[in-house]
């Protein structure tokens, strides 16, 4: 064969240069807006905060020692103006694009501590109680979070998390009531979560149900069948059967006593422990081990999996299955690990917020996490609130995740991308 | 020469495996689906009936020495059960006006769902919108005092009013910036009973003197009449009439064409000339108005006060509703009133054999769950033939 | 390794697509499978590779006879398959797609990365393919993702390479060092078989070739044969694709592009500083390898996709900015490039398909209301005229031929007035026999006065078809030629030539095949 000559026909294709893309473009700007009003809301803020000393009760209970005071104004008008400064470099492009997130941080990071000054102008504000009620609304919505993760990178949408949370809240008051044992509580809460993920499981990849509807209904049965048997047989024997421990704190020693975040971090009851595992061992497993990566795989690409010998629907069964596990420890958390009793719809909605932090995370589990905090932070944030007496009404604080997940998935934090093959069920000759 | 202009990036889909169909019109076959689907349904709810009845549980106390005692006695729990559901829903006028009462808001909030099914939308917001059109539906009725039929009128309309503005966000977001309309409205439900909540903690809303989240009465003038002693009201009458307009919308007018076309393929749609966008906010400003509607059923008849439990679970069972009625407004009419009959059915059939209301909720989410699984319905009912285009609701991911 | 199919079938439906078909591949050689598109290839190399069942027949391997179930099954015996559309996990790194199914793990299923990358590196050091273990598939050009697909298979020890219509995404150039990869793999002892029906390729490099038409072995060649003898036993007669047309008669010029430049999704430009004219009554073919910014340029004219500079005007009317609605009402008619996504819904019936663009004007509709029974007049007409065979006009589309449901599409675009008509690879998946009618409307069209702009990747249609022939390289047009120029030098063009470069070195040192 002979070879054109080489200035006849172009050599080695040159990268051909990126350009910002009119659709980026519009992005940027549209976060960008976002981010400015949010940095002008924290900046005028500060120009309404009281003047005097906001005071931050670094100890839990403790109103005398470890008071952080700091002058209320002058701080907050310093973290106003850095959140404008972040706001703007970041519709001016004036970072690379790779650490704009950097920039969001920065903001987010700066108008809570502005609206913090703001709030706590002349009180005392009791930060260790935030932060530790922080981590507990956080921690069912971790859990529920990872379980959404592992189910949505291997291609199966899961809005049912709702009701995995319902039935493993039911089944581990009943089974904390009957045994009186922890243990034996969050195992079958577990369980009772691995069998709604096997309805979800069953339907969706063997029945192809289109797996949104498949979640709201299985949200509807769940709420039904915990109605029914909370009915029918827990409310009428109550004393028996819906009186369960709730988990006692365990408190590591070392860790424990490291000043401030020692005794908030780690005096926690084994579900929370169980939930720091959880999200190192799923991001771990996710990237770096083999079922990891052909979940991730069947999630994005099933048919290039099948190709290459993978069977795309164990995996996605072993995946969906073992996100129940986490989902139906989430449950239990609602029951043995915080309020004790159950109660009909008492997950109210939290599988929901569990499903908005996994897209708030770009279906990431740290990036789930992270936003799973946030939204415990802001549920936190309310109640504190109407202690100290804000003019904010709390249930506007309550909507915070809810809107937050509306601007995200508005494209108005960058872009939000689902794996591509999620949702969409493995169908072969 | 190269005989073959195919060239090989746009698949050819393969050939079609001719469907092996039956005799039956698709909509012979769908409602004999359902039928059987119900019958499913209605089994599992015996299985939990028989559990939960004591008299059976005495008699399996007993099983060995006389095992049909426990037959008999489950035989005769899921009888007495499923017969006061049955009275209940259907035994006589009143029973009767409490089913369309039941079936009245479901109706409009299924067919909210419907029409946005129908434009590739999955509205599960219909309980937000019908939470905004009760609020601004109940403010005028309660704040403002017109002249009777004015009244109601204008209190209707800004129920309508309310839903379009909470539906029609979702279909900007999605037309604007591609936001996925399920997160969407999941989100606005719980903005929703937020807002909801602390408005009747606020001196507009709160009915002076209470202390608890309700609101005034409405006027009379603002109230839909009812008929006779019952509770039924002229909100059925109008959720009927919705669903000849959503029919006609859909069948006979030009936006219907283009919503359907959308749904059906929104890329074909595109290159026909059609704005995708301005269709999912049409479909989204009506599917909000038709929850809207639902919501002044409940303030304007059914409720009269506004209280934070107005939508109950209206919203959810909306989507049920829809599912079971395949987005056709004829199917959603029949499932709306089957879903309100087992609703004021179940209530009887609480009060007189102890049976938790919580059973009907079941019922429906596994009718659902059976309908939107037509395989598995027909490997238990061999007799089934098969249904063409079955269960391709709207098979899209997040990215979709 | 010596493979031996025989008696392989298989139906979808009442559909044959491969009627006990035997083929034989001897170690080392180089097989072609030719045969159009539909004929049956990929149906049957899909059972070769696990991903079809067989209705009956039987695959031997090394005189054994063995069932190949799933992928695995195939990998196991040797089989490797690169597919027409890559089976690459976008968002994932060559050495994450290399070891992806065959992972090399530390204890407890965790990944050892390095193994995958030295395996990358090394296969990719052996057969020169320049490929970085670690970039992610997606920032990769086509042609580096059709190696890794390579050396996917290569890293199973597949002594059997299927390639299944490698060279449609490639430039000449790209496809000249795809041929030499294969003669290196077949000096290795891995025997190819490749797919395709591109006629000059295969006399290039196969050593023995089988034709397949109808899901049958029609016949058994030589590379030696003539391309004449291959076409005929291709398509079962004799071809004429040339169309018989009077010389063009243009007038002025309807379409003017000036300046336009498309940015794509992810940033590249895809059209670049395009000036394009196409007059009334002839025929403009835009020429090129796929991908090369073709399909963005028929959207851009149609309002499909943003564009970023540029005007586009129809009879001196400037359509910049405008929305497609009005593109389409200004009287542009589009047959686009992906008819089963784009042209039609495959739900609506076949009457509403017919009015899928023209339903809000009278006599269809009156702004509100739909007309059904006019909608209904007007497909009994449509389907008469393009002889559209359907059992009804309210029966869906979807249960049509593919060739009549492009009929469909175009029919809907011709029974209006048009200035422009913009065809994307007008006759992609269509049979011979439609081809010949298509084409012969689209030149009535032109003799009525329409301008028509084509878009194919075909040089046959090309000539079948145009009055002149813009080549578009890189999104920029190259040069605009007549439609006799030489095919050397169109094909030089299609890879970046200019015109006078092309026109020289097609002279002195012609491309292996010829032309593509």
């Amino acid at each position: 064969m002979t070879d054109t000559t080489p200035d006849a026909v172009p050599a080695a294709p040159a990268k051909p240069q990126v350009i910002e893309a009119p659709a980026d473009r519009t992005r940027r700007l549209r976060v960008g807006g976002v981010m400015l009003v949010f940095a002008l809301i924290g900046l005028a803020l500060a120009a309404v905060t009281k003047g005097g000393k906001a005071t931050f009760q670094l100890v839990s209970g403790d109103l005398e020692n470890n008071l952080l005071g700091v002058p209320a104004q002058p701080v907050a008008i310093v973290l106003g103006i850095l959140g404008v400064g972040a706001a703007v470099a970041y519709v001016l492009r004036q970072v690379p694009q790779r650490y704009a997130g950097w920039l969001a941080a920065v903001l987010g990071v700066a108008f809570i501590g502005a609206f913090l000054c703001w709030a706590a102008a002349g009180k005392t504000f009791p930060l260790a109680n935030q932060f530790q009620g922080t981590l507990n609304f956080a921690t069912p919505l971790i859990l529920g979070a990872l379980a959404g993760v592992l189910c949505e990178r291997a291609g199966v949408i899961n809005i049912a998390i709702e009701g995995q949370f319902l039935v493993g809240a039911f089944t581990a008051a009943l089974v904390s009531s009957t045994t009186n044992s922890a243990t034996a509580a969050l195992i079958a809460a577990a369980a009772s979560g691995v069998l709604m993920a096997a309805l979800l499981a069953v339907f969706s990849i063997k029945y192809l149900v289109n797996q949104v509807v498949l979640g709201v209904v299985l949200v509807v049965f769940a709420t039904g069948i915990t109605g029914f048997l909370f009915d029918q047989f827990m409310q009428p024997d109550a004393e028996k059967l819906n009186t369960p421990n709730v988990l006692s704190a365990v408190k590591i020693p070392g860790l424990a006593d490291i000043p401030f975040i020692g005794p908030i971090l780690f005096n926690q009851t084994i579900l929370v422990y169980l939930t720091y595992l959880a999200v190192a061992v799923v991001t771990f497993v996710l990237f770096q081990t083999r079922w990891g990566l052909r979940i991730r795989a069947v999630g994005e690409h099933p048919k290039a999996a099948d190709t290459v010998g993978i069977k795309v629907k164990r995996i996605r069964y072993s995946a969906v299955l073992t996100a129940g596990v986490l989902a139906g420890l989430g449950g239990a958390f609602f029951t043995v690990g915080y309020a004790g009793s159950f109660a009909k719809e008492m997950t109210a909605g939290n599988g929901f917020i569990a499903l908005a932090a996994l897209i708030m995370g770009r279906w990431h589990p740290i990036g789930a996490t992270v936003a799973a905090l946030f939204f415990g932070f802001a549920t936190q944030l309310q109640s504190q609130l109407q202690i100290i007496q804000t003019p904010i009404p709390g249930e506007l604080l309550l909507m915070a995740p809810y809107l937050a997940t509306i601007i995200a998935v508005a494209g108005l934090v960058g872009r939000v991308r689902a794996p591509k093959a999620d949702g969409e069920p493995y169908v072969t000759e | 020469m190269s005989t073959e202009t195919e060239a090989a990036p746009a698949p050819v889909p393969p050939a079609k495996e001719p469907e092996r169909r039956s005799g039956l019109p698709s909509w012979a076959v769908q409602g004999l689906v359902s039928l059987s689907a119900i019958v499913l349904a209605l089994l599992v709810g015996a299985i939990l009936i028989i559990v939960g009845d004591e008299q059976v549980q005495k008699a399996v106390g007993y099983f060995g020495a006389a095992p049909m005692d426990t037959v008999s006695a489950a035989l005769s729990a899921v009888g007495e059960a499923y017969k006061s559901l049955a009275v209940g829903a259907l035994g006589g006028w009143t029973p009767i006006s409490e089913s369309l009462t039941q079936a009245t808001p479901l109706i409009c909030g299924g067919l909210a769902v419907s029409l946005a099914f129908r434009t590739g939308l999955f509205n599960i917001g219909a309980q937000g919108q019908l939470i905004a059109g009760a609020i601004l539906a109940s403010y005028v009725g309660f704040a403002w005092h017109l002249p009777p039929v004015l009244h109601l009128v204008l209190a209707i309309v800004a129920g309508l009013v309310g839903g379009a503005i909470w539906g029609g966000v979702v279909g900007l977001l999605k037309a604007r910036t591609g936001a996925h309309e399920v997160i969407v409205t999941i989100m606005l439900n719980y903005v929703a009973i937020y807002l909801l909540a602390w408005l009747l903690t606020t001196k507009t809303f709160q009915r002076p003197g209470r202390t608890d989240p309700i609101s005034p009465i409405v006027d009379n003038n603002a109230q839909y009449p009812k008929f006779g002693d019952t509770r039924l009201h002229l909100g059925f009458v109008l959720a009927l009439v919705a669903a000849v307009f959503v029919w006609w919308l859909l069948n006979r007018s030009t936006i219907g064409f283009e919503l359907r076309a959308v749904g059906a393929n929104a890329d074909a749609s595109r290159t026909a000339g059609m704005s995708v966008g301005r269709a999912y906010v049409i479909a989204m400003v009506v599917a909000g108005a038709l929850a809207g509607l639902a919501g002044t059923q409940q303030v304007l008849g059914t409720d009269l006060p506004l209280t934070d439990g107005v939508a109950a679970s209206v919203g959810f069972d909306a989507i049920t509703v829809a599912l079971l009625g395949r987005g056709t407004p004829l199917g959603t009419v029949l499932a709306g009133l089957l879903f309100g009959a087992l609703n004021a059915g179940g209530l009887q059939m609480q009060l007189i054999t102890q049976t938790p209301l919580t059973l009907t909720t079941v019922l429906q989410a596994v009718i659902v769950l059976f309908v939107a699984a037509p395989a598995l319905v027909r490997s238990i009912f061999r007799f089934l033939p098969k249904e063409r285009g079955a269960g391709a609701v709207l098979a899209k991911g997040w990215n979709g | 390794m010596h493979l031996e199919l025989s008696g392989l079938t298989k139906s979808f439906g009442s559909l044959v697509a491969n009627d006990h078909i035997d083929l034989v591949i001897e170690p080392g050689e180089i097989h072609c499978l030719l045969g159009e598109n539909g004929a049956g290839k990929s149906t049957l190399m899909n059972m070769l590779y696990g991903l079809l069942q067989p209705d009956s027949g039987e695959i031997v391997i090394d005189g054994e006879k063995v069932q190949i179930t799933s992928p695995s099954d195939a990998i196991k015996h040797g089989i490797g398959m690169v597919h027409q559309h890559f089976m690459l996990v976008p968002v994932f790194t060559v050495a994450e797609n290399i070891m992806l199914g065959r992972e090399n793990t530390w204890a407890a299923g965790v990944l050892d990365r390095k193994k995958a990358h030295a395996l990358v590196t090394e296969l990719s050091d052996r057969y020169g393919f320049e490929v970085d273990p670690e970039a992610l598939v997606e920032d990769i050009p086509v042609g580096v993702q059709q190696r890794v697909e390579i050396i996917k298979a290569l890293t199973n020890d597949a002594r059997v390479l299927i390639l299944d219509e490698p060279t449609a995404v490639l430039t000449p150039a790209e496809i000249d060092e795809l041929i030499g990869v294969m003669r290196r793999l077949k000096e290795n002892g891995t025997s190819i078989v490749f797919i395709t029906h591109k006629l000059k390729e295969v006399k290039a490099i196969a050593d023995k070739i089988t034709v397949i038409r109808r899901g049958k072995v029609v016949g058994q060649a030589e590379p030696s044969a003539s391309e004449e003898e291959l076409a005929e036993l291709m398509v079962g007669r004799a071809v004429d694709l040339v169309v018989d047309k009077d010389p063009a008669d243009p007038q002025d010029a309807v379409l003017r592009v000036e300046g336009l430049t498309v940015i794509d999704e992810r940033g590249f430009t895809a059209v670049d500083d395009v000036d394009l004219e196409v007059r009334a009554g002839e025929i403009l073919a835009v020429a090129g390898v796929q991908g090369n910014g073709q399909t963005e340029l028929a959207e851009a004219l149609l309002g499909l996709t943003p564009i970023a500079a540029g005007t586009i005007s129809l009879d001196g009317r400037d359509l910049t900015g405008r929305t497609t609605r009005q593109r389409l009402d200004a009287g542009i008619g589009y047959v686009p490039e992906d008819r089963w996504h784009d042209g039609f819904v495959e739900s609506f019936s076949v009457a509403e398909n017919l009015v899928l663009d023209l339903f809000r004007k009278p006599p269809f509709g009156n702004g509100l209301t739909l007309h059904t029974d006019e909608i209904e007049k007007n497909a009994e007409a449509r389907v008469e005229e393009f002889d559209i065979r359907t059992q009804g006009v309210d029966d869906p589309l979807s249960s049509l031929s593919g060739g009549n449901q492009q009929k469909v599409v175009l029919a809907r675009e011709l029974s209006r007035p048009l200035k422009l008509l913009v065809a994307s690879q007008p006759t992609r998946g269509v049979d011979v026999g439609s081809i010949e009618f298509l084409h012969q409307r689209i030149v009535k069209e032109r003799d009525n006065g329409t301008a028509v702009l084509i878009v194919s990747t075909e040089l046959d249609e090309i000539a079948a078809l145009a009055d002149r022939v813009a080549v578009m390289y890189r999104g920029k047009v190259v040069g605009v030629v007549p439609a006799d120029t030489p095919r050397d030098e169109l094909g030089l063009m299609m890879a970046g030539a200019s015109k006078s470069e092309a026109h020289d070195v097609a002279i002195e040192n012609p491309t292996t095949l010829g032309t593509i």
